[in-house]
């Protein structure tokens, strides 16, 4: 698999191995980057205290909402707010299918909303369709050049 | 000086009375004055024409004889009357004999006899009178006299006319000033009294009465509509006391609920708010450990089965069938609180579209809630049949219910079709379904007989049963096997 990689944005050990483990049945292991909070997603895409992010952007962001010290929310408007991380695709993988979450998730400029299944086989299921999607199928933006 | 129609009532009385007394008194002087001129003018015109026929007798001779100092003689008498002015004696042709006074000026005596009788004139009452003897007229007697009797008569009328005048005017303003009390004190302790009501809005006073006039009458109806008016006032002022205790007492209140139910509001919204935050964090965080339940459960079965026996499987998938009840149950109480925090937004909802939606989805998710082997066709036929039969015996129902299920009957499996139709007697049970077997004339219910008949053979060859139960007029349950 040579797409981009997954950035995986989420404080919870225990989805993070599920989730790996589910990516890892189909073979995607190795694209995914884990931030275990919004201050670390922000610094990998945008560089810890003025120094230089990744060289590529990941092709899609999974995004949690509830995180230690910045939330999805605010990690989601910042992505939106830069001009090079304003077209990244952000899907927002979350407990929670509160209307109010889904309402300022798409407003704030997510390009989808998936609620993790309690069920494992259908989380499988969920991860897997994730991935196949945002990096196979899907054609994301041309990524801006770094300043 | 204000209008007549401002004067005070008294002034307005005493001018009347002046003014008619001073009217009636002016007339009748001007009357006494007038007669008192008008007969001493008469007096003295008669009194002037005897003292002319005696000197005129007196005069004949001394005029038949044109003897001039006779005449003059004669005339001259008149110098006894002090009012006698002039005098003159005319001949026959017209021309003076003799004079009086003797030196009369031209001015006092016409140069021409002037035609008989007695004429004032010029402030002079002048007089010609024929001298004339046995029937021969000799010559004219003229004779003049000043007015001063008149003159002097008419003066002291006058200063009686005024002087009774004014006699009679001081006296008729006292009498006015001191009768029109008569009819203005009751009038002025009225307009007092009235006064008094308005300025001080004291109904308490009465106005005295002074008669039984009718100004007496108005009194005593002004005092009723006072004791009325004050008897209403007293009424009016508890009312109005009673009023404003009450709405007093209601503004209290209303402030009170008022305050309570702001209070409860308060309170409701903190509520409201904690049960949303509670909401929110268990949609978040409560499913995430349920989540690592089932996923490392999962894990277990699907990387150590090898080291497990059945009854751990077994184990591992009750606890994932635990955490998956769990979950529903999460997201059925998440439904639950989102039901009661759900804003409202009333408008015209369509509850049979939604209730055939509903059912047509459940349908769609479990299709084969009652489902049997058979020939489709036939068992078409057969449910076709019981329905409209259902259908046709509630119609005269007013609230009819025809119900499809499937039931146990001593541990096997039916099918029922139940109404609350017009039923049948169960000592008719067995006849139900035979053929042009009915229960019913056709005028209350159409039919042929066939319809049941036809079910029953159809259950029976699904190697089925078929039997009812029913009682007339509580509907009527067809129970089938197959």
């Amino acid at each position: 698999m040579n797409a981009g990689k997954i950035l995986l944005v989420e404080d919870n050990p225990d989805d993070i191995a599920l989730t790996m483990r589910a990516l890892k049945s189909h073979n995607m292991t190795n694209d995914v980057v884990v931030a275990q909070d919004g201050v670390q997603a922000l610094d990998y895409l945008f560089g810890a205290e003025g120094g230089a992010g990744p060289d590529e952007l990941p092709a899609v962001v999974l995004l949690d909402l509830k995180l230690p010290k910045v939330n999805g929310l605010e990690v989601l408007q910042r992505i939106r707010a830069d001009e090079r991380t304003r077209l990244l695709p952000v899907v927002i993988l979350t407990s929670s299918d509160e209307e109010r979450d889904l309402i300022d998730g798409y407003r704030l400029g997510a390009n989808s909303y998936v609620r993790k299944p309690v069920d494992f086989v259908e989380f499988t299921q969920a991860a897997k369709q994730l991935g196949l999607y945002w990096l196979l199928m899907n054609r994301a933006p041309p990524v801006p050049r770094r300043l | 000086m204000s209008p007549l129609r401002d004067w005070p009532i008294k002034r307005k009385l005493t001018a009347i009375l002046l003014l008619i007394s001073g009217l009636v008194l002016v007339l009748t002087s001007a009357a006494f004055v007038t007669y008192q001129v008008v007969t001493f003018r008469g007096t003295i015109q008669s009194h002037l024409a005897t003292r002319s026929r005696i000197l005129a007798a007196n005069s004949t001779a001394a005029l038949a004889f044109a003897n001039e100092a006779d005449a003059t003689e004669i005339l001259a008498a008149l110098k006894y009357d002090p009012h006698m002015v002039a005098a003159a004696l005319y001949n026959q042709d017209g021309r003076v004999l003799a004079t009086y006074p003797v030196a009369a000026t031209a001015d006092l005596i016409p140069a021409a006899p002037q035609p008989d009788g007695y004429r004032f004139e010029g402030g002079r009452l002048v007089g010609s009178t024929p001298v004339a003897q046995g029937g021969k007229r000799l010559g004219t007697l003229y004779i003049a006299s000043d007015t001063k009797d008149v003159s002097d008569a008419l003066r002291l009328s006058g200063v009686i006319a005024i002087v009774v005048l004014a006699i009679a005017m001081l006296a008729a303003y006292a009498l006015a000033a001191a009768l029109q009390g008569r009819i203005s004190a009751p009038i002025l302790a009225l307009a007092e009294t009235a006064t008094a009501v308005s300025t001080r809005q004291d109904y308490s006073v009465r106005a005295p009465k002074l008669g039984e006039d009718e100004l007496g009458t108005l009194t005593d109806a002004f005092n009723q509509m006072l004791v009325r008016i004050e008897d209403q006032d007293r009424e009016l002022r508890r009312y109005a006391t009673e009023l404003e205790q009450r709405v007093a007492e209601r503004t209290q209140e209303l402030q009170e609920r008022h305050e309570a139910v702001r209070r409860n509001a308060a309170e409701l919204l903190a509520a409201n708010q904690e049960l949303d935050a509670f909401a929110y964090s268990v949609s978040h965080d409560l499913r995430a450990p349920l989540r690592s339940i089932d996923g490392f459960s999962h894990v277990l079965l699907e990387d150590y089965a090898a080291q497990l026996d059945q009854a751990g499987r077994d184990s591992l998938q009750r606890v994932r069938a635990a955490s998956q009840r769990m979950a529903t149950l999460i997201d059925d109480l998440l439904k639950l609180a989102r039901v009661t925090r759900a804003e409202m937004r009333t408008e015209v909802v369509d509850l049979s579209g939604m209730a055939r939606d509903i059912v047509a989805e459940l349908q769609r998710a479990t299709p084969e809630r009652l489902e049997a082997r058979g020939d489709p066709r036939l068992l078409r036929v057969a449910l076709d049949n019981l329905l409209r039969n259902g259908w046709k015996y509630t119609a005269k129902q007013p609230r009819p219910q025809i119900e499809f299920a499937s039931t146990n009957v001593n541990g096997e499996r039916a099918f029922v079709v139940r109404d609350n139709g017009a039923g049948f007697d169960m000592k008719y049970a067995d006849k139900l379904f035979g053929v042009f077997q009915r229960l019913h004339s056709a005028a209350e219910f159409e039919g042929t007989g066939v319809g049941l008949a036809t079910v029953r053979r159809i259950i029976t060859r699904h190697g089925g049963r078929i039997w009812a139960e029913g009682a007339v007029d509580r509907g009527a349950t067809f129970y089938f096997t197959l």
